[in-house]
């Protein structure tokens, strides 16, 4: 049946939307990467001495690592000294103090990309902090959450004005020398997002951070640490773009999050990262390490993720449940297409008694793509009466793509109940014909084909997040029926 | 309305249909009977535009146009409607959603505004009380965990939906007891219009003692052999296909 491989292959081909890039004058390092960058980089941002330290272990530490290979990935090596280790927008001023002070060129950027600072984030409530290329540009918002004592700033003012809490946190999750990306993110971080919730309070917003990848030949690391102390709530959101350039840039971030007694944490993602061009040219490396600590009894922490872009995705958000009664959840999207290649899972691991972890993965590969699953669920010996429930399924679009599913379970504790369901179909050419016999255009069938799909996911997400993702799909998709 | 001309059409380099001939005017009821083989299903595909069937021979116009130069989504927003024999599921599309991308779809080929979910809503749940479906079930995935009847009668809800010119009916009356049969009989009987034509595909003369056609056909072999009245298909009962010279065991069995 050739019919629907075709359309499907005509649909995919829509261009990357966010891939322009912005004129604008930048203070870039010259490649490379070595302890005088670090020291630089450190004093360019008047850090604490704690924290050159710090980055300066795990350089060393960084130097002994080799680059992993397991994932189910295929690139050229990276070469980390082609890459820029700092780009900055050149301003007149320091740091801009509100928006008036924002270059107008920055901000008809995060306009281009959907997100008008100022009606947006009035309209939705949702503060944001803009992160564009190395540094944070503006974070709207500051007083409604200043008086409910939320901390909500770029981590390298966090490091000025709160460095006890950044150095009692900061690696705590996340250790210097955790994985290669990771060390190497410790050592050269430019920017990112800081979070602290007080405790009791719920975070009366929405924090949502988004991440530009602009100037070439840079490497963006962004570092995010978020907070709740005991009791409190946050949703956070996080999305992300990169123009289109021929050269594959490298983005290795790393997100911790650390949740005391009865708190909560929602972590969504968008990420679209250019993918590259439909022949495998370009796009961005994304090696990235999330991981959440549920070190309080009864904390929860969700990450729901809709990930459609990079051309290499290494990505494993990741809970470890050390309260009691502590919970974990991880719902996945990701979608993959041309030749996009994505390693992507979570890990639960279960160290106190009665946590409980949920995995939904739906993975969606188009095109010549390799979308890969890989999850681990571990119970430690102390973890009496824990359980998990992962469900994986995989849609396929068309005959060149594959999917494919690599569980790990490690159980330690005999009272544990691990639930393991997996799924593989393929939009098959009777639904396309059922859609299209009612009028439906190829293309919008599959895109509610492939939204039915992740349903169980979407409902996750924040309401107008949800809106996003789906219209993300829909893009990603174009040029896809088959 | 729909002229078909010496229809040759295959699948999978099988040929089925041998040069079929059929006119259906504009207020007609047509029911097409035959054994099993004999090409029932492959006419309903072809004519639907499904593109795993291969024309390779004859014409087709539909109120003037020829039909086969037309994609499957253009042929049904001109108003050719398929109920199928076996509807697909498509998990977590709920009913609402895809009937309203239909709708939808069909409007804006027709230069018609979008119809608003309140107003959807409200025509959706009138259909399916015609052919007697709980509301609630537009809330379930596209034909997900559906019973037999209830996608026969989820298809034919969508005729009364759609409003469609020609509607293809391809089955609906198999696998139905004989309260679901009546509820789909006067479904079919509530789309009969001066301005449309229906085709019913059939092995069984029960579904036309409730839905009575203008004309019957017999096909054998990919072709139409004999053509008659409603009293066409009270012979096959009384006699079964073998004094056409057709050697059909699903007749005998059923008669």
């Amino acid at each position: 049946m050739a019919t629907t491989d075709e359309e499907v292959r005509e649909l995919i081909k829509r261009e990357y939307e966010h891939g322009f890039v912005t004129e604008i004058e930048s203070d870039t390092f010259e490649p490379g990467l070595n302890e005088d960058v670090i020291r630089r980089l450190s004093d360019l941002k008047q850090e604490p001495e704690f924290m050159l330290e710090w980055r300066l272990k795990a350089y060393r530490r960084w130097l002994e690592m080799d680059e992993p290979e397991w994932a189910h990935v295929d690139y050229p090596q990276v070469k980390f000294d082609d890459i820029s280790y700092y780009s900055a927008p050149k301003r007149p001023e320091d740091m801009p103090q509100s928006l008036d002070e924002v270059d107008p060129e920055l901000l008809k950027t995060y306009e281009k990309l959907g997100i008008p600072l100022h009606e947006r984030a009035k309209l939705a409530g949702v503060a944001v902090d803009a992160v564009f290329d190395s540094v944070s540009v503006v974070t709207t918002f500051k007083e409604p959450l200043e008086k409910a004592g939320v901390i909500f700033c770029p981590i390298s003012e966090a490091l000025q004005k709160h460095p006890e809490l950044v150095k009692k946190y900061l690696g705590s999750v996340v250790p210097v020398a955790d994985n290669y990306y990771a060390a190497l993110n410790s050592a050269v971080f430019s920017d990112g997002s800081f979070v602290y919730i007080p405790k009791g309070v719920r975070c009366p917003l929405e924090l949502s951070t988004y991440f530009r990848i602009n100037a070439a030949n840079t490497g963006q690391f962004e570092r995010t640490l978020i907070i709740a102390d005991a009791g409190s709530y946050v949703s956070y959101l996080e999305g992300c773009t990169a123009p289109m350039r021929d050269e594959n840039q490298l983005h290795a971030a790393v997100v911790e999050l650390v949740l005391l007694d009865d708190a909560q944490i929602k972590y969504s993602t968008v990420q679209n990262w250019y993918p590259g061009d439909e022949t495998g040219k370009g796009g961005i490396y994304n090696f990235v390490t999330k991981r959440a600590a549920c070190i309080g009894k009864n904390s929860k922490v969700s990450w729901t993720q809709v990930e459609t872009g990079s051309a290499i995705t290494w990505k494993y958000p990741s809970c470890i449940l050390r309260g009691d009664n502590s919970v974990g959840e991880f719902y996945s999207v990701a979608l993959t297409h041309n030749y996009q290649q994505a390693d992507t899972g979570t890990k639960m691991i279960h160290i106190g008694k009665n946590t409980s972890s949920t995995v939904i993965s739906k993975g969606i590969s188009a095109g010549r793509s390799s979308n890969a699953y890989r999850g681990l669920v571990k119970f430690n010996p102390g973890a009496e009466g824990a359980r998990n429930f992962t469900q994986c399924d995989s849609l396929l679009i068309g005959d060149r793509c594959g999917a494919h599913t690599f569980p790990y379970i490690e159980s330690k504790n005999k009272s544990a109940i691990v639930e393991h369901e997996a799924t593989t179909s393929k939009v098959s050419d009777e639904q396309m014909f059922l859609c299209r016999q009612r009028g439906i255009e190829p293309e919008q069938a599959v895109s509610m084909i492939v939204n039915g799909f992740c349903k169980e996911v979407f409902k996750e997400l924040p309401m107008e997040f949800a809106v996003e993702a789906g219209k993300l799909l829909e893009v990603s998709l174009e040029g896809s029926v088959g | 309305m729909l002229s078909i001309k010496n229809l040759h059409a295959c699948v999978e380099n099988k040929q089925i249909l041998n040069g079929l001939n059929l006119e259906i005017k504009a207020g007609e009821v047509h029911a097409i009977m035959g054994p099993n083989g004999s090409g029932k299903s492959t006419l309903s595909q072809v004519l639907a535009g499904n593109e795993a069937f291969d024309v390779t021979a004859g014409e087709v116009t539909f109120n003037g146009d020829n039909l086969l130069d037309l994609a499957t989504e253009e042929r049904a927003r001109e108003g050719i409607f398929l109920a199928f024999q076996y509807p697909v599921e498509i998990p977590g599309v709920s009913n609402l959603q895809f009937l309203r991308t239909s709708v939808n779809a069909m409007r804006k080929h027709h230069g018609i505004e979008d119809m608003n979910a309140a107003e959807f809503m409200k025509l959706a749940k009138e259909v399916s009380k015609q052919v007697d479906l709980d509301p609630a079930f537009l809330k379930r995935g596209v034909n997900e965990g559906f019973s037999g009847g209830e996608k026969k009668r989820n298809e034919v809800m969508q005729a009364l939906l759609l409003q469609p010119k020609l509607a293809i009916l391809d089955e609906t009356d198999s696998g139905l007891d004989i309260d679901a049969l009546k509820v789909v009989a006067d479904g079919v009987n509530a789309l009969r219009a001066s301005d449309r034509a229906i085709l019913m595909i059939t092995h069984y003369q029960r579904l036309l003692d409730h839905i009575v056609p203008d004309y019957v056909h017999v096909l054998s072999e990919g072709k139409i052999i004999r053509s008659g009245g409603p009293e066409l298909a009270l012979e096959l009962e009384a006699k079964g296909y073998g004094w056409l010279g057709i050697e059909d065991q699903a007749a005998a069995n059923h008669g």
